[in-house]
Protein backbone atom coordinates (compact mmCIF):
# COMPACT_ATOMS: atom_id res chain seq x y z
CA UNK A 1 0.00 0.00 0.00
CA UNK A 2 1.24 3.88 -0.90
CA UNK A 3 2.43 5.90 2.07
CA UNK A 4 -0.37 8.51 0.93
CA UNK A 5 -3.46 6.09 1.25
CA UNK A 6 -2.43 4.35 4.39
CA UNK A 7 -3.84 6.98 6.78
CA UNK A 8 -7.36 6.56 4.58
CA UNK A 9 -7.27 2.87 5.05
CA UNK A 10 -6.11 2.81 8.45
CA UNK A 11 -8.66 5.73 9.53
CA UNK A 12 -11.75 3.50 7.48
CA UNK A 13 -10.08 0.27 9.58
CA UNK A 14 -9.27 1.92 13.03
CA UNK A 15 -11.49 4.41 13.99
CA UNK A 16 -14.53 2.62 14.24
CA UNK A 17 -13.01 0.16 16.80
CA UNK A 18 -10.85 2.78 18.66
CA UNK A 19 -14.39 5.09 18.86
CA UNK A 20 -16.45 2.26 19.67
CA UNK A 21 -14.67 1.33 22.67
CA UNK A 22 -13.63 4.67 24.20
CA UNK A 23 -17.36 5.57 23.23
CA UNK A 24 -17.76 2.50 26.14
CA UNK A 25 -15.82 3.30 28.35
CA UNK A 26 -16.55 7.29 28.77
CA UNK A 27 -20.95 6.51 28.82
CA UNK A 28 -22.90 7.32 26.00
CA UNK A 29 -23.61 10.73 26.83
CA UNK A 30 -19.48 11.49 25.59
CA UNK A 31 -19.39 9.84 21.72
CA UNK A 32 -18.72 12.95 20.64
CA UNK A 33 -15.41 12.99 23.11
CA UNK A 34 -14.57 9.20 22.24
CA UNK A 35 -14.96 10.63 18.33
CA UNK A 36 -12.53 13.63 19.11
CA UNK A 37 -10.19 12.02 20.47
CA UNK A 38 -9.59 9.16 17.83
CA UNK A 39 -9.78 12.13 15.24
CA UNK A 40 -7.42 13.76 16.90
CA UNK A 41 -5.05 10.95 17.00
CA UNK A 42 -4.98 10.79 13.16
CA UNK A 43 -4.57 13.96 12.59
CA UNK A 44 -1.43 13.96 14.88
CA UNK A 45 -0.45 10.48 12.95
CA UNK A 46 -0.64 12.61 9.53
CA UNK A 47 1.78 15.30 10.53
CA UNK A 48 4.51 12.71 13.00
CA UNK A 49 4.67 10.36 10.35
CA UNK A 50 5.01 12.54 7.34
CA UNK A 51 8.01 14.79 9.46
CA UNK A 52 9.83 11.37 10.75
CA UNK A 53 7.92 8.53 8.76
CA UNK A 54 6.06 5.71 9.65
CA UNK A 55 6.02 4.21 12.79
CA UNK A 56 6.70 -0.14 12.91
CA UNK A 57 3.61 -0.84 13.67
CA UNK A 58 1.05 1.93 12.56
CA UNK A 59 -2.03 0.52 14.00
CA UNK A 60 -0.40 0.16 17.37
CA UNK A 61 0.99 3.64 17.48
CA UNK A 62 -1.83 4.80 16.81
CA UNK A 63 -3.51 2.16 19.43
CA UNK A 64 -1.10 3.62 22.06
CA UNK A 65 -1.60 7.64 21.32
CA UNK A 66 -5.48 7.05 21.53
CA UNK A 67 -5.28 5.05 24.63
CA UNK A 68 -2.70 7.95 25.88
CA UNK A 69 -4.91 10.83 25.09
CA UNK A 70 -8.04 9.41 26.43
CA UNK A 71 -6.34 9.21 30.09
CA UNK A 72 -5.07 12.64 29.56
CA UNK A 73 -8.47 13.25 28.72
CA UNK A 74 -9.72 11.79 31.86
CA UNK A 75 -7.08 13.44 34.18
CA UNK A 76 -7.44 16.59 33.12
CA UNK A 77 -11.02 18.45 32.99
CA UNK A 78 -11.69 18.50 36.45
CA UNK A 79 -15.69 18.32 35.67
CA UNK A 80 -15.32 14.98 33.77
CA UNK A 81 -13.46 13.23 36.28
CA UNK A 82 -15.80 14.41 39.34
CA UNK A 83 -18.94 13.26 37.30
CA UNK A 84 -17.53 10.02 34.71
CA UNK A 85 -14.22 8.74 36.51
CA UNK A 86 -16.77 7.96 39.50
CA UNK A 87 -18.48 5.45 37.51
CA UNK A 88 -15.23 4.39 35.88
CA UNK A 89 -13.24 3.92 39.01
CA UNK A 90 -16.45 1.99 40.20
CA UNK A 91 -16.49 -0.20 37.75
CA UNK A 92 -13.15 -0.68 37.50
CA UNK A 93 -12.62 -1.97 40.85
CA UNK A 94 -10.63 1.45 42.08
CA UNK A 95 -7.39 0.95 40.18
CA UNK A 96 -5.71 3.85 40.27
CA UNK A 97 -4.29 3.10 36.49
CA UNK A 98 -7.60 3.51 33.87
CA UNK A 99 -7.16 0.25 31.86
CA UNK A 100 -8.63 0.81 28.07
CA UNK A 101 -8.79 -2.17 26.69
CA UNK A 102 -8.03 -2.10 22.67
CA UNK A 103 -7.86 -6.09 22.15
CA UNK A 104 -9.49 -7.41 19.24
CA UNK A 105 -12.11 -8.49 21.04
CA UNK A 106 -13.19 -5.97 23.51
CA UNK A 107 -13.22 -3.71 19.88
CA UNK A 108 -15.46 -6.29 18.40
CA UNK A 109 -17.54 -6.38 21.13
CA UNK A 110 -17.99 -2.90 21.46
CA UNK A 111 -19.04 -2.34 18.20
CA UNK A 112 -21.57 -4.93 18.41
CA UNK A 113 -23.07 -3.06 21.70
CA UNK A 114 -22.59 0.03 19.72
CA UNK A 115 -25.06 -0.81 17.02
CA UNK A 116 -27.35 -1.86 19.45
CA UNK A 117 -27.07 1.33 21.15
CA UNK A 118 -27.65 3.54 18.01
CA UNK A 119 -30.70 1.46 16.91
CA UNK A 120 -32.63 2.44 19.89
CA UNK A 121 -36.04 2.80 19.47
CA UNK A 122 -36.28 6.15 20.81
CA UNK A 123 -33.98 7.51 17.73
CA UNK A 124 -34.90 8.51 14.42
CA UNK A 125 -34.29 6.24 11.61
CA UNK A 126 -32.14 9.05 9.80
CA UNK A 127 -30.02 9.92 12.63
CA UNK A 128 -29.28 6.01 13.17
CA UNK A 129 -28.43 5.65 9.49
CA UNK A 130 -26.20 9.05 10.07
CA UNK A 131 -24.38 7.66 13.46
CA UNK A 132 -24.00 4.18 12.29
CA UNK A 133 -22.04 5.81 9.34
CA UNK A 134 -19.63 8.03 11.59
CA UNK A 135 -19.46 5.90 14.51
CA UNK A 136 -19.69 2.33 13.37
CA UNK A 137 -18.40 2.80 9.13
CA UNK A 138 -15.89 5.79 10.49
CA UNK A 139 -17.29 7.89 7.89
CA UNK A 140 -16.44 11.71 7.75
CA UNK A 141 -18.64 14.34 7.63
CA UNK A 142 -18.13 15.20 4.35
CA UNK A 143 -18.76 11.74 3.25
CA UNK A 144 -21.92 11.15 5.09
CA UNK A 145 -23.80 14.38 3.20
CA UNK A 146 -22.62 12.71 -0.18
CA UNK A 147 -23.92 9.33 0.49
CA UNK A 148 -27.26 11.28 1.64
CA UNK A 149 -26.90 13.80 -0.88
CA UNK A 150 -27.35 16.44 1.69
CA UNK A 151 -24.91 19.03 2.94
CA UNK A 152 -22.49 19.34 6.16
CA UNK A 153 -24.75 21.28 8.43
CA UNK A 154 -27.68 19.22 8.12
CA UNK A 155 -25.77 15.99 8.26
CA UNK A 156 -23.87 17.67 12.07
CA UNK A 157 -27.18 18.73 12.92
CA UNK A 158 -28.75 15.44 12.48
CA UNK A 159 -26.07 13.77 13.94
CA UNK A 160 -26.08 16.15 17.13
CA UNK A 161 -29.86 15.39 17.45
CA UNK A 162 -29.37 11.70 17.55
CA UNK A 163 -26.20 12.02 20.02
CA UNK A 164 -28.63 14.26 22.09
CA UNK A 165 -31.26 11.60 22.03
CA UNK A 166 -28.98 8.87 22.97
CA UNK A 167 -28.08 10.93 25.85
CA UNK A 168 -31.44 11.36 26.89
CA UNK A 169 -33.03 8.47 27.07
CA UNK A 170 -29.20 7.36 28.55
CA UNK A 171 -28.93 4.48 26.17
CA UNK A 172 -26.32 1.70 27.58
CA UNK A 173 -23.78 0.36 25.32
CA UNK A 174 -24.24 -3.12 26.20
CA UNK A 175 -25.77 -6.36 24.32
CA UNK A 176 -29.29 -6.54 25.48
CA UNK A 177 -31.09 -9.43 27.28
CA UNK A 178 -31.98 -12.28 24.54
CA UNK A 179 -35.89 -10.47 23.97
CA UNK A 180 -34.65 -7.07 23.90
CA UNK A 181 -32.04 -8.44 21.02
CA UNK A 182 -35.31 -9.89 19.37
CA UNK A 183 -37.01 -6.68 19.51
CA UNK A 184 -33.94 -4.40 18.40
CA UNK A 185 -32.64 -6.63 15.85
CA UNK A 186 -35.18 -5.58 13.55
CA UNK A 187 -34.10 -2.02 13.21
CA UNK A 188 -30.40 -3.22 13.25
CA UNK A 189 -30.96 -4.86 10.04
CA UNK A 190 -33.50 -2.06 9.06
CA UNK A 191 -30.16 0.14 9.07
CA UNK A 192 -27.76 -1.98 7.86
CA UNK A 193 -30.54 -2.43 4.95
CA UNK A 194 -30.81 1.22 4.48
CA UNK A 195 -26.45 1.48 4.28
CA UNK A 196 -26.46 -1.17 1.78
CA UNK A 197 -29.09 0.17 -0.10
CA UNK A 198 -27.54 4.17 0.10
CA UNK A 199 -24.72 2.58 -1.27
CA UNK A 200 -25.92 0.11 -3.99
CA UNK A 201 -28.79 2.16 -5.44
CA UNK A 202 -27.64 6.17 -4.64
CA UNK A 203 -27.22 8.34 -7.48
CA UNK A 204 -24.25 9.81 -5.88
CA UNK A 205 -21.44 9.79 -8.86
CA UNK A 206 -18.56 8.79 -6.56
CA UNK A 207 -18.55 4.55 -7.36
CA UNK A 208 -15.42 3.91 -4.71
CA UNK A 209 -17.76 5.52 -2.01
CA UNK A 210 -20.90 3.78 -2.60
CA UNK A 211 -18.83 0.05 -2.91
CA UNK A 212 -17.09 1.19 0.44
CA UNK A 213 -21.12 1.42 2.13
CA UNK A 214 -22.11 -2.25 0.61
CA UNK A 215 -18.56 -3.41 1.57
CA UNK A 216 -18.84 -1.74 5.62
CA UNK A 217 -22.88 -3.19 5.75
CA UNK A 218 -21.38 -6.43 4.85
CA UNK A 219 -19.10 -6.47 6.74
CA UNK A 220 -21.36 -4.87 9.80
CA UNK A 221 -24.09 -7.96 9.01
CA UNK A 222 -21.47 -10.13 9.11
CA UNK A 223 -20.34 -9.20 12.91
CA UNK A 224 -23.76 -10.16 13.98
CA UNK A 225 -23.48 -13.62 12.42
CA UNK A 226 -19.90 -14.18 14.34
CA UNK A 227 -22.08 -13.25 17.28
CA UNK A 228 -24.31 -16.37 18.60
CA UNK A 229 -26.53 -14.10 20.36
CA UNK A 230 -26.98 -12.34 17.62
CA UNK A 231 -26.69 -15.18 14.81
CA UNK A 232 -30.88 -14.88 13.42
CA UNK A 233 -31.99 -16.25 10.25
CA UNK A 234 -32.95 -12.94 9.36
CA UNK A 235 -29.36 -11.61 10.01
CA UNK A 236 -28.34 -14.86 7.51
CA UNK A 237 -31.12 -13.89 4.81
CA UNK A 238 -30.11 -10.08 5.15
CA UNK A 239 -26.25 -11.21 4.08
CA UNK A 240 -26.85 -13.46 1.42
CA UNK A 241 -29.46 -10.62 -0.07
CA UNK A 242 -26.30 -8.52 0.26
CA UNK A 243 -24.16 -10.96 -1.33
CA UNK A 244 -26.31 -11.84 -4.21
CA UNK A 245 -26.45 -7.81 -5.17
CA UNK A 246 -22.89 -6.97 -4.41
CA UNK A 247 -21.93 -9.87 -6.68
CA UNK A 248 -23.51 -7.49 -9.55
CA UNK A 249 -21.46 -4.44 -8.38
CA UNK A 250 -18.99 -4.35 -11.20
CA UNK A 251 -21.59 -5.70 -14.08
CA UNK A 252 -24.02 -3.07 -13.44
CA UNK A 253 -22.15 0.12 -14.54
CA UNK A 254 -20.19 0.55 -17.85
CA UNK A 255 -16.56 2.11 -17.69
CA UNK A 256 -18.27 5.46 -18.29
CA UNK A 257 -19.67 4.94 -15.25
CA UNK A 258 -23.37 4.58 -16.83
CA UNK A 259 -25.89 2.39 -15.43
CA UNK A 260 -26.25 -0.83 -17.30
CA UNK A 261 -30.10 -2.74 -16.92
CA UNK A 262 -29.60 -6.51 -15.42
CA UNK A 263 -30.80 -7.94 -18.64
CA UNK A 264 -27.98 -6.51 -20.84
CA UNK A 265 -25.00 -6.95 -17.97
CA UNK A 266 -21.96 -9.14 -18.87
CA UNK A 267 -22.79 -12.00 -16.71
CA UNK A 268 -18.90 -13.13 -16.73
CA UNK A 269 -18.56 -9.96 -14.50
CA UNK A 270 -20.87 -11.37 -11.71
CA UNK A 271 -18.51 -12.19 -9.11
CA UNK A 272 -19.11 -15.51 -8.48
CA UNK A 273 -17.23 -16.31 -5.12
CA UNK A 274 -20.37 -13.84 -3.74
CA UNK A 275 -22.68 -15.70 -5.66
CA UNK A 276 -21.66 -19.02 -3.52
CA UNK A 277 -21.85 -17.07 -0.25
CA UNK A 278 -25.12 -15.62 -1.46
CA UNK A 279 -26.46 -19.18 -1.49
CA UNK A 280 -24.53 -20.15 1.83
CA UNK A 281 -25.86 -17.77 3.58
CA UNK A 282 -29.65 -18.50 2.14
CA UNK A 283 -29.24 -22.32 3.07
CA UNK A 284 -27.89 -20.95 7.28
CA UNK A 285 -31.29 -18.26 6.92
CA UNK A 286 -33.50 -21.46 6.24
CA UNK A 287 -34.20 -22.31 9.68
CA UNK A 288 -36.41 -21.09 12.27
CA UNK A 289 -40.42 -20.54 10.98
CA UNK A 290 -40.24 -16.76 10.44
CA UNK A 291 -40.24 -15.57 6.59
CA UNK A 292 -38.82 -12.15 6.79
CA UNK A 293 -38.83 -9.95 3.92
CA UNK A 294 -35.00 -10.37 3.40
CA UNK A 295 -35.72 -14.13 2.93
CA UNK A 296 -38.04 -13.25 0.54
CA UNK A 297 -35.59 -10.68 -1.25
CA UNK A 298 -32.38 -13.30 -0.64
CA UNK A 299 -34.81 -15.74 -2.73
CA UNK A 300 -35.36 -13.28 -5.75
CA UNK A 301 -31.77 -11.90 -5.89
CA UNK A 302 -31.32 -15.64 -5.61
CA UNK A 303 -33.04 -16.73 -8.55
CA UNK A 304 -31.80 -13.32 -10.87
CA UNK A 305 -28.65 -14.87 -10.59
CA UNK A 306 -30.11 -18.13 -12.27
CA UNK A 307 -30.51 -18.39 -15.99
CA UNK A 308 -33.28 -21.26 -15.50
CA UNK A 309 -36.69 -20.32 -17.71
CA UNK A 310 -38.75 -21.11 -15.19
CA UNK A 311 -37.30 -18.52 -12.80
CA UNK A 312 -39.52 -15.73 -13.68
CA UNK A 313 -42.50 -17.38 -12.11
CA UNK A 314 -40.87 -18.10 -8.90
CA UNK A 315 -39.67 -14.76 -8.71
CA UNK A 316 -43.54 -13.28 -9.64
CA UNK A 317 -44.49 -15.32 -6.98
CA UNK A 318 -42.21 -14.41 -4.26
CA UNK A 319 -42.53 -10.82 -4.85
CA UNK A 320 -46.05 -11.51 -4.45
CA UNK A 321 -45.19 -12.70 -0.98
CA UNK A 322 -43.50 -9.78 -0.10
CA UNK A 323 -45.69 -7.19 -1.23
CA UNK A 324 -48.20 -9.04 1.62
CA UNK A 325 -45.73 -8.59 3.92
CA UNK A 326 -44.61 -4.90 3.50
CA UNK A 327 -45.51 -3.11 0.75
CA UNK A 328 -43.52 -0.26 -1.31
CA UNK A 329 -43.75 1.10 -4.54
CA UNK A 330 -40.71 -0.71 -5.66
CA UNK A 331 -41.83 -4.23 -5.08
CA UNK A 332 -44.85 -3.24 -7.08
CA UNK A 333 -43.00 -2.46 -10.27
CA UNK A 334 -40.80 -5.34 -10.01
CA UNK A 335 -43.96 -7.52 -9.47
CA UNK A 336 -45.45 -6.12 -12.49
CA UNK A 337 -42.38 -6.54 -14.53
CA UNK A 338 -42.54 -10.12 -13.30
CA UNK A 339 -45.67 -10.36 -14.47
CA UNK A 340 -45.17 -9.08 -18.17
CA UNK A 341 -42.22 -11.99 -17.93
CA UNK A 342 -44.80 -15.04 -16.79
CA UNK A 343 -48.45 -13.64 -18.84
CA UNK A 344 -47.07 -10.82 -21.11
CA UNK A 345 -47.30 -7.22 -21.51
CA UNK A 346 -51.09 -6.65 -22.50
CA UNK A 347 -52.10 -8.41 -18.60
CA UNK A 348 -49.00 -6.61 -17.22
CA UNK A 349 -49.80 -2.76 -18.36
CA UNK A 350 -53.67 -3.97 -17.04
CA UNK A 351 -52.03 -4.58 -13.44
CA UNK A 352 -49.48 -1.80 -13.72
CA UNK A 353 -52.20 0.71 -14.71
CA UNK A 354 -53.77 0.36 -11.31
CA UNK A 355 -50.49 0.99 -9.31
CA UNK A 356 -51.68 5.00 -9.35
CA UNK A 357 -47.86 5.68 -9.10
CA UNK A 358 -48.01 8.43 -11.09
CA UNK A 359 -44.97 10.67 -9.81
CA UNK A 360 -42.80 7.48 -10.05
CA UNK A 361 -40.33 8.32 -12.89
CA UNK A 362 -40.11 4.41 -12.73
CA UNK A 363 -43.50 3.96 -13.07
CA UNK A 364 -43.07 5.40 -16.35
CA UNK A 365 -40.05 3.99 -17.20
CA UNK A 366 -41.90 0.32 -16.64
CA UNK A 367 -45.19 1.55 -18.62
CA UNK A 368 -42.71 2.83 -21.78
CA UNK A 369 -41.63 -0.75 -21.51
CA UNK A 370 -44.76 -2.82 -21.49
CA UNK A 371 -46.04 -0.23 -24.35
CA UNK A 372 -43.25 -1.03 -26.34
CA UNK A 373 -44.17 -3.25 -29.79
CA UNK A 374 -47.69 -2.66 -28.01
CA UNK A 375 -48.55 0.79 -28.77
CA UNK A 376 -45.04 3.02 -29.16
CA UNK A 377 -46.67 6.18 -28.95
CA UNK A 378 -47.98 5.65 -25.30
CA UNK A 379 -44.79 4.11 -24.73
CA UNK A 380 -42.97 7.18 -25.72
CA UNK A 381 -45.41 9.27 -23.81
CA UNK A 382 -44.29 7.30 -20.75
CA UNK A 383 -40.89 8.07 -21.31
CA UNK A 384 -41.43 11.39 -21.72
CA UNK A 385 -43.03 11.90 -18.39
CA UNK A 386 -40.55 9.40 -16.53
CA UNK A 387 -37.52 11.86 -18.34
CA UNK A 388 -39.38 14.67 -16.89
CA UNK A 389 -39.65 13.54 -13.43
CA UNK A 390 -36.24 11.76 -13.03
CA UNK A 391 -33.53 13.65 -11.28
CA UNK A 392 -30.59 11.14 -11.55
CA UNK A 393 -28.72 11.79 -14.87
CA UNK A 394 -27.60 8.24 -15.23
CA UNK A 395 -31.15 7.61 -15.61
CA UNK A 396 -32.02 10.44 -17.93
CA UNK A 397 -29.35 9.31 -20.05
CA UNK A 398 -30.97 5.60 -20.36
CA UNK A 399 -34.41 6.56 -20.45
CA UNK A 400 -33.54 9.16 -23.54
CA UNK A 401 -31.81 6.14 -25.08
CA UNK A 402 -34.44 4.13 -24.73
CA UNK A 403 -36.93 7.07 -26.50
CA UNK A 404 -34.17 7.18 -28.98
CA UNK A 405 -34.51 3.54 -30.19
CA UNK A 406 -38.48 3.51 -30.32
CA UNK A 407 -38.46 7.10 -32.70
CA UNK A 408 -35.94 4.64 -34.67
CA UNK A 409 -32.83 6.51 -34.25
CA UNK B 1 -59.71 5.07 3.12
CA UNK B 2 -62.04 2.20 4.91
CA UNK B 3 -61.76 -1.23 4.92
CA UNK B 4 -63.89 -3.94 3.84
CA UNK B 5 -63.67 -7.75 4.07
CA UNK B 6 -63.84 -10.10 1.12
CA UNK B 7 -65.62 -12.81 2.39
CA UNK B 8 -65.51 -15.99 -0.07
CA UNK B 9 -68.19 -18.63 -0.20
CA UNK B 10 -68.23 -21.78 -2.46
CA UNK B 11 -70.35 -25.23 -2.60
CA UNK B 12 -68.91 -27.37 -0.40
CA UNK B 13 -67.24 -30.49 -2.46
CA UNK B 14 -65.50 -33.01 -0.49
CA UNK B 15 -65.54 -35.44 -3.16
CA UNK B 16 -63.48 -33.23 -5.66
CA UNK B 17 -59.66 -33.83 -5.13
CA UNK B 18 -57.20 -31.81 -7.07
CA UNK B 19 -53.82 -33.52 -7.87
CA UNK B 20 -50.65 -31.69 -6.86
CA UNK B 21 -50.49 -29.89 -10.38
CA UNK B 22 -53.67 -28.57 -9.78
CA UNK B 23 -53.06 -27.18 -6.36
CA UNK B 24 -50.10 -25.64 -7.08
CA UNK B 25 -51.68 -23.59 -9.91
CA UNK B 26 -54.86 -22.59 -7.95
CA UNK B 27 -52.51 -21.61 -5.15
CA UNK B 28 -50.61 -19.48 -7.81
CA UNK B 29 -53.96 -17.84 -9.11
CA UNK B 30 -54.89 -16.61 -5.37
CA UNK B 31 -51.66 -15.46 -4.62
CA UNK B 32 -51.55 -13.80 -7.77
CA UNK B 33 -54.56 -12.00 -7.01
CA UNK B 34 -53.79 -11.16 -3.60
CA UNK B 35 -50.36 -9.80 -4.68
CA UNK B 36 -52.05 -7.99 -7.43
CA UNK B 37 -54.19 -6.45 -4.02
CA UNK B 38 -50.75 -5.82 -2.57
CA UNK B 39 -49.10 -3.73 -5.18
CA UNK B 40 -52.03 -1.22 -4.76
CA UNK B 41 -51.23 -0.87 -1.64
CA UNK B 42 -55.00 -2.11 -0.83
CA UNK B 43 -54.33 -5.27 1.46
CA UNK B 44 -54.87 -4.33 4.66
CA UNK B 45 -54.85 -8.16 6.00
CA UNK B 46 -54.42 -11.35 4.47
CA UNK B 47 -57.06 -13.00 6.00
CA UNK B 48 -57.58 -16.74 6.63
CA UNK B 49 -58.52 -19.71 4.42
CA UNK B 50 -61.24 -21.45 6.23
CA UNK B 51 -61.10 -25.56 6.64
CA UNK B 52 -63.59 -27.86 5.80
CA UNK B 53 -64.35 -29.10 9.54
CA UNK B 54 -66.69 -27.03 11.65
CA UNK B 55 -69.61 -27.22 13.78
CA UNK B 56 -72.86 -25.22 14.74
CA UNK B 57 -73.88 -24.73 18.63
CA UNK B 58 -77.24 -23.64 18.74
CA UNK B 59 -78.99 -22.85 22.32
CA UNK B 60 -79.96 -25.72 24.12
CA UNK B 61 -77.09 -27.71 24.17
CA UNK B 62 -77.28 -28.24 19.87
CA UNK B 63 -74.26 -28.95 18.45
CA UNK B 64 -74.81 -30.17 14.95
CA UNK B 65 -72.21 -31.14 12.68
CA UNK B 66 -70.61 -28.88 9.75
CA UNK B 67 -70.81 -25.04 9.10
CA UNK B 68 -72.70 -25.80 6.05
CA UNK B 69 -75.98 -27.53 7.55
CA UNK B 70 -78.66 -25.12 6.20
CA UNK B 71 -76.55 -23.31 3.44
CA UNK B 72 -75.23 -24.70 0.05
CA UNK B 73 -72.45 -22.28 0.29
CA UNK B 74 -69.74 -22.66 2.35
CA UNK B 75 -67.39 -19.46 3.92
CA UNK B 76 -63.80 -20.73 2.95
CA UNK B 77 -61.97 -17.78 3.82
CA UNK B 78 -61.73 -14.46 3.56
CA UNK B 79 -59.61 -10.71 3.14
CA UNK B 80 -59.49 -7.52 4.34
CA UNK B 81 -59.13 -4.63 1.74
CA UNK B 82 -58.82 -0.92 1.89
CA UNK B 83 -60.73 0.93 -0.87
CA UNK B 84 -62.21 4.24 -1.21
CA UNK B 85 -66.10 3.14 -1.53
CA UNK B 86 -67.85 -0.23 -1.51
CA UNK B 87 -67.71 -0.28 -5.65
CA UNK B 88 -64.14 0.22 -5.24
CA UNK B 89 -63.64 -3.02 -3.10
CA UNK B 90 -65.96 -4.70 -5.46
CA UNK B 91 -64.24 -3.85 -8.49
CA UNK B 92 -61.36 -5.61 -6.42
CA UNK B 93 -63.40 -8.74 -5.86
CA UNK B 94 -64.36 -9.01 -9.81
CA UNK B 95 -60.69 -11.12 -9.80
CA UNK B 96 -61.30 -13.12 -6.97
CA UNK B 97 -60.42 -17.01 -8.41
CA UNK B 98 -63.31 -18.27 -6.30
CA UNK B 99 -65.56 -16.74 -9.36
CA UNK B 100 -63.76 -19.37 -11.86
CA UNK B 101 -65.07 -22.61 -9.57
CA UNK B 102 -68.59 -21.31 -8.94
CA UNK B 103 -68.66 -19.72 -5.82
CA UNK B 104 -69.11 -15.94 -4.89
CA UNK B 105 -67.22 -13.27 -2.85
CA UNK B 106 -69.53 -11.39 -0.54
CA UNK B 107 -68.32 -7.34 0.01
CA UNK B 108 -68.84 -6.30 3.45
CA UNK B 109 -67.71 -2.54 5.35
CA UNK B 110 -66.45 -2.70 8.48
CA UNK B 111 -67.39 -0.63 11.15
CA UNK B 112 -64.43 1.05 12.87
CA UNK B 113 -64.21 0.12 16.84
CA UNK B 114 -64.85 3.55 17.76
CA UNK B 115 -68.14 4.01 15.99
Amino acid sequence: MQEKDLIPHLYRTEFRKITAVLSKLFGIAHIEVAEDIVGDTFLLAAETWGLKGLPNNPTAWLYTVAKNKAKDFLKRDALFTQKISAEIKHSTAETHEIEIDLSGKNMQDSQLQMMFAICHPGIPPEAQIGLSLRILCGFGIDEIADAFLSNKETINKRLFRGREKLKELNVKIELPLEAEINKRIHNVLTTLYLLFNEGYYSTTRDKVLRKDLCLEAMRLTYMLIENESTNKPGVNALLSLMCFHASRFDARTNPKGELVLYDEQDTSLWNHELIAKGEYYLNKAATGDEISKYHLEAAIAYWHTNNDQPKWEKILQLYNKLLIIEYSPIAALNRTYALSKVYGKEMAIDEAEKLSLNKNHLYHTLLGDLYSTIDDVKAIQHLESALKLTRSSADKKLISNKIKKLCGQ
Amino acid sequence: MNEFVLIFRNDFQPEVKFSPDEMQAIMQQWQNWMGGIAAQNKLASSGNRLGGDGKTVKPGNIVTNGPYAEIKEMISGFIIVTADSIEEASEIAKGCPILNVGGNVEVRNIIPMNN
